[in-house]
């Protein structure tokens, strides 16, 4: 590590929930996508776990709304240096799906899959136990389609690209493979906190 | 996209942190600063790829952003254009207080999508300070000889707010500009009809600038049938640049 760059000073009052290297971006929700945004209906989305599962399970948008119902209230952190603090989202845990979907001995991590094809992988551990979401609200209103409405995932303890938009797909695997951005350069985890931004971090 | 996933990834160059000298500081436009940076060990980048300009205080605090190259990857410096955000932390301190020969910790080059190999067809729809990943490109190609492999389209509020106006509409750019006339063209927004004759076979096309231009204009190249595989965007907020 250099020394201190000339003449910064740095923001001097400092959350303790910002991770490192991360700015509180207040109200704003910034949208950052590396395609155009698709329109989904409600009508024709649904969630399908498959792979390494006992019982592959598709849910269509109605179903989905039958499960128990969960909720996320807390921080999210994107790669690109914002966080936003006290967010609301409302949803289905991803452990309400695996339960269903009975991922075997073998499952150890995740693929999550758009409808778009956009993909983003995860160690299966850090999709359970109350870690993840499967997510259609956004502060008691449906969420917004920039935003990855009708439905996306939020995995909000890991950089935010890992929490893929206009989720379709969550595909349990025996050995991890790169999603989108992890073939782009992006890490493989994404923990805000050790600041796994890009490969090798 | 899901059969271009790959595409440019893997192979796309990548480097670790390094120490920038400060060749040149210019302002040829308001609020922005155009930087020429000689990265010790740099590794040649990718027309399109971005570097992370890290600011260390005293007591160890840390801001970092990410900026696009301008400069084409056979430049002997690394040129950023950045933006003057009045809040901005990383910003402002690189518009206001930068002088040659001070030393900056960067990291690049990264991004393996919004690259152009500079051999296949591309459309290039820029809004504002979007234009900073093209002009990477556009010299790239000039170096190559192959500026017939682009057309580009810049949109700004006014000529005088559009960085690298000058170089760009020497590459054939059409320029739309919001808030006044340029040439026969009305001051207004960019239209599919703009974008129709600019739409070739087998082009890629590349989008960059804010989140709202980034979506207005991918949704016009959608709605024209552009093939939405086929579409790259890299959208900035008044406060980030991905996810």
């Amino acid at each position: 590590m250099p020394g201190p760059t000339r003449g910064f000073l740095g923001r001097r009052a400092r959350d303790p929930r910002l991770p490192p290297g991360q700015y509180d971006v207040g109200r704003d929700w910034p949208v950052l996508t590396a395609e155009p945004t698709p329109r989904i209906a409600p009508e024709t989305w649904s969630i399908t776990v498959d792979g390494k599962v006992e019982t592959p399970t598709t849910w269509t948008w109605d179903e989905a709304h039958a499960l128990p119902p969960s909720e996320y209230r807390g921080d999210i952190h994107c790669v690109t240096t914002w966080s936003k603090f006290d967010t609301q989202f409302g949803g289905v845990s991803v452990d309400t799906l695996l339960e269903a979907a009975r991922p075997t001995a073998e499952a150890h991590f995740v693929m999550a899959t758009s409808k778009t094809g956009y993909t983003t992988n995860l160690p299966l551990e850090h999709v359970t136990g109350g870690k993840a979401w499967v997510v259609w609200e956004f502060d008691g209103k449906p969420l917004p389609i920039e935003h990855g409405g009708p439905v996306r995932l939020l995995v909000p303890h890991l950089y935010f690209w890992k929490s893929a938009k206009w989720i379709s797909r969550l595909t349990l695997l025996t050995r991890d493979q790169q999603g989108f951005w992890e073939q782009n350069g992006y890490h493989d985890l994404g923990d805000p906190w050790r600041q796994q931004r890009y490969q090798g971090d | 996209m899901s059969e271009g996933l790959g595409l440019g990834g893997p192979e796309a160059p990548r480097g670790g942190w390094r120490t920038a000298t400060v060749s040149r500081v210019r302002r040829p436009i308001q609020r922005s600063v155009e930087l020429r940076l000689d990265v010790h060990d740099r590794i040649d980048h990718m027309a399109g790829q971005h570097y992370v300009v890290r600011l260390t205080a005293e007591d160890g605090y840390t801001a970092q952003r990410s900026y696009s190259v301008a400069s084409a990857p056979g430049d002997p410096l690394v040129e950023l254009f950045v933006e003057r955000l009045d809040d901005g932390e990383v910003s402002t301190y690189l518009a206001d207080v930068v002088e040659p020969g001070d030393e900056l910790e960067v990291r690049g080059p990264i991004g393996g999508w919004f690259v152009w190999d500079g051999d296949t067809p591309a459309l290039l729809v820029a809004g504002g300070f979007g234009v900073v990943p093209f002009v990477g490109m556009i010299r790239h190609a000039r170096a190559l000889g192959r500026l017939d492999l682009l057309r580009v389209v810049v949109s700004s509020r006014t000529l005088a707010e559009l960085p690298y106006a000058d170089e760009l509409m020497d590459a054939g750019a059409l320029v739309i500009l919001t808030r006044e006339a340029h040439g026969i063209r009305p001051a207004g927004r960019l239209t599919a009809p703009d974008l129709l004759p600019l739409w070739e076979p087998g082009q890629t096309a590349y989008v960059c600038g804010s989140a709202s231009f980034a979506e207005a204009a991918s949704q016009l190249l959608v709605g024209m049938g552009f093939p939405a595989d086929g579409v790259r965007v890299e959208r900035f907020g008044p406060t980030g640049a991905l996810a």
